[in-house]
């Protein structure tokens, strides 16, 4: 085979790899979906976070506009802190917003879900939200639900 | 006598040690030389750039179609074995997170640097092995050709940049292999496949955790090529038995490091 022939056969072997590179980042991984930009950050206080991990979804509205950033928990309270970035698009989150922690689907994971508040004032980088909903823990709810069925019975 | 068969061990383990001592060292050389490969200027950079491409037909190129071939089949029957067990639990639309993610992380690398073992490794092997057996190293020594530069390093540059290549053609190809068993034939939704995919592949975690795990394959199974030939017994039976060792070993490697790379990453809270 002659050198040319050689060259085009490996430069086509290289191109392929980037290409097969490239559809693996955009097509097969989530690249292509835009990231959090200029992200500000709020964080929530819950008494009970379930399932939630950093990197789950914030939504507002059914609307992904931010994510988890990080989780801690605060001793003197007995709290769960969640740090949550949300885009720099979405400046308007009024400061009596509630976040609750949700459930996609009977058994998906966890997200948090912001409930829009009806203030003048709007969050800014840094500020806490004061209402908060805890997850649903589905153990405790059929012990709850068990517990009513048996005081029915009497 | 009683301590017979632990003179045997003792010496069976001073042999692997000092096989294993002269594989890192053999190591360093080809590192160092490999380093200075393309680092030289004019025509010795030139003739080391052609040395590279000629290899990265014989060990890359030649490799494409059994990867091909191979990868749509492993993502066809990752179609079906999905959908089929998906399906009991009404979860079909999830299949193209399980044909990406089982190909991304685990089976594109892993498969492709078995695969290469077995097409271009023990090639390699033989190759360098025959030429020690006919004196062809040796000759080039003579005339002061120093073939650790002139024959090892390509190989083995060329092997190294070859299978993260392959291992993502791998990857996307049997992507499309379980496209088309689910989504053409199976009547999975186009749109859902996709989008459940992108939802839960996450680019710096599973694709280019893959593409780490295809470096490193990359590097070990050439390096255990291209040594087993350096290192063969200049015989038929020596360059015979070089070859078997070196897919053995080298299919070992790969399944061990990659329990040990997946691990290491695996490991967050």
């Amino acid at each position: 085979m002659n050198s040319k022939a050689l060259e085009l056969w490996v430069g086509i072997f290289v191109a392929a790899g980037v290409a097969a590179l490239a559809m693996l980042a955009f097509k097969v991984g989530n690249l292509s979906t835009v990231e959090v930009q200029d992200a500000y950050t709020i964080k929530g206080r819950f008494d009970n976070i379930g399932g939630l991990k950093v990197k789950a979804p914030v939504t507002m509205a059914g609307v992904r506009i931010g994510r988890v950033a990080d989780i801690s928990f605060d001793n003197s309270r007995y709290q769960a802190v969640v740090s949550m970035s949300i885009d720099g698009r979405y400046q308007k989150i009024p400061n009596d917003t509630s976040a609750s922690i949700l459930t996609s689907g009977l058994l998906g994971e966890q997200y948090v879900g912001l409930e829009v508040g009806g203030a003048e004032e709007f969050l800014k980088n840094g500020d806490s939200l004061q209402l908060t909903q805890s997850a649903l823990v589905l153990e405790k709810m059929i012990g709850q639900f068990l517990y009513s069925q048996a005081s029915k019975d009497k | 006598m009683i301590t017979r068969p632990f003179e045997q061990l003792g010496a069976w383990s001073m042999a692997r040690v000092a096989r294993l001592g002269q594989a890192a060292l053999f190591l360093f050389e080809l590192l160092v030389l490999s380093w200075r490969l393309p680092s030289r200027f004019g025509p010795a950079a030139r003739k080391a750039f052609r040395l590279i491409m000629h290899q990265l037909y014989s060990v890359g190129v030649l490799t494409l179609i059994i990867i091909v071939v191979s990868s749509a089949f492993v993502g066809m029957v990752l179609g079906l074995q999905g959908y089929n067990t998906l399906v009991d639990f009404g979860a079909e639309s999830s299949l193209g997170l399980l044909v990406a993610l089982s190909l991304t992380r685990e089976l594109g690398p892993v498969v492709t640097a078995l695969l290469f073992a077995g097409r271009a490794g023990s090639a390699l092997t033989a190759e360098i092995g025959l030429m020690k057996a006919t004196e062809q190293l040796a000759g080039m020594e003579m005339m002061a050709v120093n073939p650790m530069t002139r024959v090892i390093a390509p190989r083995f540059v060329a092997g190294c940049i070859s299978l993260p290549l392959l291992a993502a053609i791998f990857t996307a190809i049997g992507v499309l292999g379980g496209h088309f068993v689910g989504v053409v034939q199976l009547g999975v939704d186009e749109g859902v496949f996709w989008s459940q995919m992108q939802a839960g592949v996450d680019f710096y975690d599973d694709v280019m955790n893959g593409m780490l795990k295809g470096v490193v394959f990359g590097f070990v199974v050439s390096w255990i090529a291209v040594f087993e030939g350096y290192d063969a017994v200049p015989t038929s039976a020596g360059v015979s038995a070089a070859t078997t060792r070196t897919v053995v070993s080298s299919s070992l490697a790969v399944l061990g490091l990659d329990f040990i790379l997946t691990a290491l990453t695996l490991v967050e809270v």
